[in-house]
């Protein structure tokens, strides 16, 4: 099983909400910082032409500096594959997204990262937005193996899907190493398939 | 038991199932370009591997070349180090590269159809959403990120669970003037920008079937704007017809072969769906979008919407976010909204088709003034093809602008980009805020013939009284 590290039971934090449907990743990092060869520094420009248009945005309020836990609403991370949006979010200090939906990609690409994404009801998204804007100092948990968060009263059913949270629980997301461990049957089943052949 | 394409070519490219649960999947293709990739190839030298099969892997770049001069060094000295690092790496690690150079560069979902690089029974990653474009050809194709172009380079494989399927019929025959682009925004607008979230697409029906492939393309393009990350239609003699004679594509014998193994992994009839939804294809009409989302559209006959008439909160505030950033005012037409800059091209409509259906419409108009409007092929042998019928004369009369091939203003990485607030009837693909490179930037989805109508009419207007 994985390195130790990288085991994503639990994580505790304070929450950030993030009001809003179908926040794309084009708005988590506008497309100017992909002309970049490495990811470091790019947390530093997460949500720039958001935050720019809208000063009290919530990633520049004072009340959620080091908060590490996302609360989003629904379709978050639509549109461009970028994994730059996860790294962005993740070099500001987000360690795990709690949300309506996610794009798929997205999801994808923050399981790559370690980042825990898990969805819940609406009605419990609401109410964890508005409990963490009343009470931005508390701190609260994303279970990942029990599929639950936490946070002030009350204990919140989640929701992933089993072969993410197994990554995470095991610690085995970095999934480089996982799919060398096929070995060989990577090119029998590569030479089975016809156009790889030549037909 | 009957089966579909995407069971059958799910099956046969299964590696093995992981502890997760999830599928180890073979990729038989993988597409690179210059800005997912970079990171990629460094987490390969840092870990110290190879590419595992270079001869499966194929680079362009598209995102940040320039399309006014393609000169090296870039003007941009950020451009021109991507190019570096992209040069170098499919250098070291043995992956051939369609540069500036090779007559064959462009944007990546332009390129693999046609030069029969992307064929039926494929499975295709490439690290960008629009991947889905390559499923026209009946092929499962997606997108990725840049920890799983990693994973593609050092194993040729992905860990993936395997999607639910939804069949999307479109009956029936579509009006004149009405387009691919207007099908697939149509079905946007109607199962909203999440309604694919778990699902892959499978598209058929008759106006599907009687689609040439690059309105198969343009369709299968936009799968992930509805949230579906794979879109796909069954191998049948259009795809034939269009991959016989590729660069890529079998020949000889082999073609035989070929045909015969794509035909059997269609989908069978009684197989089973999880989902099947179906659209008239007479209710379709030339569609632009209005909000800031690629399910936030209308007819070109129709009004922007009302939030009051919003049944839930969040849809009112979504609403009331799309008009307020976008200026307009509830109930107002969409026809007849001014526009500052006109682009057609990117990899949903920068083919060839695309280019002539706009250039019918500007051939012995003229651009209004004021209006910048700029024609920006999908890739370097769409350009060519363009020029030898003489396209790029009927649009420079017109007064558009024909640029190189690149991805351009689709989303402004290099100079092409919206200034301020302005406006654009833009063929691509999102219009998302701050999409075109301004981020008070404003734009409105529509298909190249409508985008040409609304360049001469220096607002939007409808392309069927154009025709
Ligand atoms: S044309 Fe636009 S959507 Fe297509 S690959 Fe380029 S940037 Fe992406």
């Amino acid at each position: 099983m994985g390195d130790n590290a990288y085991v994503r039971k639990q994580i505790a934090g304070r929450f950030l909400p993030l009001p809003g449907n179908d926040i794309d990743t084009d708005r988590i990092i506008p497309a100017r910082y992909l002309k970049v060869v490495t990811f470091a520094g790019i947390g530093e420009h997460v949500f720039e032409d958001d935050r720019e248009q809208n000063r009290h945005h919530p990633f520049d309020d004072p009340r959620f500096q080091g908060a590490s836990i996302l609360v989003v609403g629904l379709n978050f991370g639509c549109g461009s594959s970028r994994e730059h949006a996860p790294q962005a979010l993740k070099g500001w200090g987000i360690r795990a997204i709690v949300g309506g939906s996610f794009a798929e990609i997205f999801f994808g690409n923050c399981i790559s990262l370690g980042i825990p994404c898990l969805t819940a009801d609406m009605a419990d998204i609401e109410w964890l937005m508005a409990e963490a804007a009343r009470s931005p100092k508390t701190e609260g948990v994303v279970d990942v193996e029990a599929r639950l968060v936490r946070f002030g009263e009350r204990t919140i059913t989640a929701g992933i899907p089993d072969g993410a949270r197994s990554q995470l629980v095991e610690g085995t997301w970095d999934a480089t190493g996982v799919l060398l461990q096929a070995g060989d049957q990577i090119e029998r089943v590569g030479s089975s398939l016809p156009y790889v052949r030549g037909f | 038991m009957p089966e579909t394409l995407l069971d059958k070519v799910w099956r046969a490219h299964t590696v093995r199932t992981l502890p997760s649960g999830q599928t180890q999947l073979f990729i038989g293709l993988h597409l690179v370009h210059e800005v997912t990739s970079p990171q990629a190839f460094q987490m390969l030298r840092d870990a110290g591997l190879t590419v595992r099969m270079p001869s499966r892997t194929f680079a362009t770049a598209d995102h940040i070349v320039p399309t006014a001069s393609q000169a090296r060094p870039f003007k941009d000295p950020m451009a021109e180090e991507m190019m570096v690092h992209l040069t170098r790496n499919t250098k070291d690690f043995g992956v051939p590269f369609f540069d500036l150079a090779s007559g064959r560069q462009g944007i990546v979902h332009v390129i693999g159809p046609e030069l029969g690089l992307t064929q039926p029974g494929m499975t295709i990653a490439c690290g960008d959403s629009h991947t889905s474009t390559h499923g026209a050809l009946g092929a499962l194709a997606f997108g990725i990120g840049t920890s799983q172009v990693r994973d593609v380079l050092a194993t040729q494989t992905l860990a993936l669970a395997k999607p639910k399927l939804r069949r999307i019929e479109v009956t029936g025959a579509l009006g004149k003037g009405v387009s691919a682009k207007d099908v697939i925004l149509t079905i946007i607008q109607r199962l909203g920008v999440n309604g694919g979230v778990g699902y892959a697409y499978e598209y058929g029906g008759p106006v599907i079937d009687r689609m040439t492939m690059e309105e198969r393309l343009t369709v299968c393009n936009m799968s992930i704007e509805g949230a579906a990350r794979i879109g796909y239609v069954n191998p049948d003699r259009t795809t034939f017809e269009y991959l016989k004679g590729r660069p890529y594509a079998p020949s000889g014998a082999a073609w035989d072969r070929a045909v015969a193994w794509w035909t059997s992994l269609a989908s069978e009839p009684g197989a089973r769906y999880d989902d099947v939804w179906q659209l008239a294809g007479e209710s379709i009409v030339p569609v632009v979008t209005w909000g800031i989302n690629p399910g936030q559209s209308i007819g070109v006959d129709g009004r922007i919407p009302d939030p009051a008439s919003a049944k839930t909160d969040l849809e009112r505030q979504a609403l009331e976010e799309a008009i307020d950033f976008m200026s307009f005012k509830p109930g107002q037409p969409i026809a007849g909204t001014k526009i500052d800059v006109a682009f057609i091209g990117s990899c949903t409509n920068g083919r060839l088709s695309d280019l002539r259906a706009a250039a019918q419409i500007a051939k012995g108009r003229k651009v209004a003034r004021g209006v910048r409007a700029l024609v920006v092929p999908g890739s370097q042998q769409v350009a060519r093809a363009a020029e030898a019928e003489g396209l790029h004369e009927v649009f420079r009369e017109a007064g558009f602008e024909w640029r190189g091939a690149g991805c351009s203003m689709c989303l402004g990485m290099n100079e092409d980009q919206l200034r301020g607030r302005e406006i654009s009837a833009s063929s691509s693909n999102r219009n998302f805020k701050g999409r075109q490179g301004s981020p008070t930037g404003r734009t409105l989805l529509m298909s190249p013939q409508m985008v040409a109508a609304a360049a001469v009419a220096g607002a939007v207007v409808d392309v069927r009284e154009m025709l």
